[in-house]
């Protein structure tokens, strides 16, 4: 049985951030469940997947955060608690629906989780995600530690219900990829099966349904207000003057630098939880017996800009402040010694930061970049692209995936990205304007996420470039999901269709179409010649299963390979693909024979064909 | 309860996270208050991968920089790149056998001398133990079995409030069936070698 059913309350478990909001989901008596895969998000769903299996719970990978998003959405109309969960750029995906969503409300409990990655561990950017809930009118939950994400995901579908609206779940990585012991709670039956009541009028968002379902919203939320104002998760510790306003992780750096201080006395700190909308009454009352208040708060200065007009209304004139020179900054994430040395700077407490170590001996370290894989197609695949490009001017518009650590040397491929699905887009505004050959590269779940309709644009407004689909047969970068081009047999698991990514170029219309095998290099450098001189789109489908979802499939793997004594040292090898199979040892090439997969790419392209299949 | 914070650092790959979780699952099975923190991100792709402890009191599940009680790096060059987390009360722990990067590998970038390597880690710290802990884990009959070898070091220091049957239980729970008696011989010749270092 899953560890996440066990069904023991008051059991204690040391579980990640992620699987207690899993847990606290389990614990809601979740039905339904749906996502996209992202990094700092993605190990919520994967208990989920592997729960479903084993329960009613049904859950999904669906294409994009806009149809989990919708596909939730239907369900919690239907009366079945659903949880909707992504990372933190997801959520733009998902705005659409999301804010009218809002209007339109739920029925059953409807929690959606968005996992925010201050400082960028895994992230093109570091929004704030708290912003959605003030955008959209609905309530945000940030819980501060481990046991409160089981807790207060739980609480969330009480919330939703009470209320009729969807609630945001908002966490950071350090809480999601956080580990503590949680005190389980009792696990109530899900409830998988609904009725969705037709009744247009408030389900159908024409102009006329909407100016009424926008009023119906605004009383809600002022609704949620009154429950924030009396809500658990928002309370004060201490008695003293100085105020501090705290949420999410920066609860945890607050409290343990008032006690590393020995300020417990003079310090009154009030930590949100409930952080949408605010509690006003509370924080006006908070504020009128402080003689001044710091808001610690990651990311943007949201509560600060707020707790700063409530007292402006209140008239008070007390100093707030936040972000500032000295204080804290928007970027990136804090830790302990930040929040500390700021608080002591803001209420002026004699501290005597620890010295830095000397650290002026050590020379400079080798850095240790990630890297494609030993063995990893996509390497085959870059590699072909470049040996057929070889002498063009090219622009590469890469996208988001394991691929995108093409773009590092040698292989050095990539050359623009903004978000998922960017590189067709952005591939139709380089070739219209740049008249310089545009090879844009896409993996097959961001093609399914958010590619397909940048290729229907550039069919109908002929733009002239090559697109390379990198198929690896599942979505590598988070960890081996699904997408809609797995063969879920693999899997050992039935009733799921397969679509088929071939098909889709072709009936889109582009009129130049073909497949390689990467691990063939003549020819697919032969076929990525022939598709980069034709003008107008031409897409190439390069198809690999990953080498590690392979073996973790129990694919049969190929042999290693060694340099021969027939090597030259001319190190084609190292200098153009970049296998971490690959190291200099005493002026040699060698090969370890135990990261080598027997792709034979290097083999191909060894002038002296010095790389050969070790014997069995 | 006094608070010890424990960092961790390894390459994607060497059971940093599992090693992470042994303790976890220890420190909860002896009722010492726990807070962890990992960074995942990239770490199959041959990246750095570090973890955080926090036992005792403390609400933060991250380190600040100079505040580590405790640095165990499973590959010197990392050790030595973590050194920042230590201040003069600090014991570390390293494995002396190199992954090199790739950038190394390949011969753009040297790999420091592991003698510096050792001198520079031992300078402004209270204690260095290190030795080649590739070579126990083989003797101890599992490869891989690197994390569970530098844990008994770990241990044996009594830095941790955890005792050593605690961490063999949560060894028994946590590694997969087939590598339980291979990882408790790994942290039993730990435990030995940073006994004869003292």
């Amino acid at each position: 049985m899953h560890r996440l059913l066990t069904d023991k309350s008051g059991q204690k478990m040391l579980l990640l951030g992620n699987e207690a909001i899993a847990r606290g989901a389990v614990e809601a008596g979740v039905g339904v469940s749906t996502t996209y895969p992202g990094t700092p998000s993605s190990e919520i769903t994967l208990n989920f997947f592997q729960i479903s299996r084993e329960t009613d719970l049904y859950f999904e990978y669906s294409t994009n955060e806009k149809v989990a998003l919708e596909v939730a959405a239907a369900t919690a109309n239907s009366g079945v608690r659903s949880m909707c969960v992504m990372k933190h750029v997801g959520m733009n995906v998902a705005a659409d629906p999301l804010m009218t969503l809002a209007y339109v409300g739920v029925k059953g409990g409807l929690v959606i989780v968005t996992a925010d990655d201050p400082a960028m561990f895994s992230s093109q950017n570091e929004q704030d995600n708290r912003y959605y809930g003030k955008f959209s009118g609905l309530p945000v939950l940030e819980p501060s530690s481990v046991q409160e994400a089981k807790d207060m995901t739980a609480y969330a579908f009480e919330l939703s219900e009470m209320l009729q609206e969807p609630v945001i779940l908002r966490t950071t990585t350090r809480l999601n990829h956080a580990t503590g012991v949680v005190e389980l709670g009792k696990i109530n039956a899900p409830v998988v099966q609904g009725d969705f009541v037709r009744d247009p009028m408030n389900y159908v968002t024409v102009p006329a349904v909407s100016k009424k379902l926008h009023a119906r919203l605004l009383t809600r939320l002022e609704k949620a207000k009154q429950i924030s104002e009396r809500c658990v998760w928002n309370f004060t510790q201490g008695s003293g003057a100085w105020g501090i306003v705290c949420n999410g992780v920066s609860y945890n750096y607050v409290s343990d630098a008032v006690s590393d201080l020995g300020i417990e006395a003079k310090v009154k700190v009030f930590r949100i939880g409930l952080s949408h909308p605010l509690p006003e009454a509370t924080i006006k009352q908070f504020l009128k017996k402080c003689e001044k208040v710091l808001v610690v708060e990651e990311g943007e200065p949201l509560m600060e800009e707020t707790i700063k007009a409530f007292a402006q209304e209140e008239k008070l004139p007390l100093t707030i402040a936040g972000k500032g020179e000295n204080l804290f900054s928007r970027l990136y994430e804090y830790d302990p010694a930040l929040v500390r040395k700021t608080i002591a700077t803001f209420f002026d407490v004699a501290y005597e930061p620890a010295a830095p170590v000397d650290l002026s001996g050590i020379p400079e370290l080798p850095q240790r970049p990630p890297n494609l894989c030993a063995g990893c197609s996509h390497r085959a695949t870059f590699h072909a692209i470049k040996k057929a490009a070889e002498g063009m001017d090219i622009i590469c518009p890469n996208d988001i995936g394991c691929y995108t650590l093409g773009f590092l040397p040698p292989l050095s491929m990539g050359d623009f990205l903004i978000c998922m699905g960017s590189s067709i887009g952005t591939a139709c505004g380089f070739s219209r304007v740049t008249g310089k050959k545009v090879i844009a590269v896409i993996g097959d779940s961001t093609f399914f996420h958010s590619g397909m309709a940048g290729l229907v644009n550039a069919v109908f407004n002929n733009h002239n470039f090559t697109l390379v689909i990198l198929d690896n047969e599942t979505t590598a970068m988070t960890g081996h999901q699904p997408n809609p081009g797995v063969d879920m047999k693999n899997l050992n698991m039935n009733g799921y269709g397969r679509v088929s990514i071939e098909n889709i170029v072709r009936a889109i219309g582009v009129p130049h179409v073909s497949v390689i095998r990467p691990y063939h290099v003549r020819k697919s450098v032969e076929t990525i010649k022939a598709a980069l001189d034709f003008q107008g789109v031409s897409v190439i489908i390069s198809r690999e299963m990953c080498h590690l979802y392979a073996r973790s499939i129990k694919k049969p793997g190929r042999g290693a390979f060694y340099v021969s004594e027939k090597c030259r040292n001319h190190r084609t090898c190292i200098n153009e693909l970049g296998c971490p199979a690959f190291s200099v040892t005493d002026g040699r090439v060698v090969i370890d024979p135990v990261m080598c997969t027997g792709c034979s790419v290097c083999a191909q392209i060894c002038p002296e064909h010095a790389i050969l299949p070790l014997k069995k | 309860m006094d608070t010890t914070r424990l960092i961790i650092v390894a390459v994607g790959g060497q059971g940093n996270l599992l090693a992470s979780k042994i303790l976890g699952e220890a420190a909860l099975l002896c009722n010492v208050p726990v807070s962890m923190s990992e960074i995942h991100g990239m770490a199959q792709r041959g990246g750095v991968v570090e973890s955080a402890l926090v036992f005792g009191d403390a609400r933060s599940s991250i380190i600040s920089d100079g505040e580590a009680d405790v640095l165990v790096g499973f590959e010197p060059l990392e050790t030595l790149r973590a050194r920042k987390k230590c201040n003069p009360g600090t014991v570390v722990i390293t494995n002396l056998a190199p992954v090199p990067p790739f950038t190394v590998a390949i011969g753009r970038g040297t790999y420091p001398d592991v003698e510096m390597i050792q001198n520079q880690i031992r300078t402004g710290i209270s204690r260095l133990i290190a030795y080649d802990a590739v070579s126990l884990a083989t003797e101890a009959g599992n490869v891989m079995a690197v994390n569970t070898v530098l844990l008994g070091s770990l241990i044996q220091t009594g830095i941790l409030p955890l005792s050593s049957e605690c961490v063999k239980q949560a060894i028994r729970t946590r590694v997969k069936k087939q590598f339980v008696e291979s990882n408790l011989n790994a942290f039993e010749k730990g435990f030995l070698a940073a006994q004869r270092l003292t």
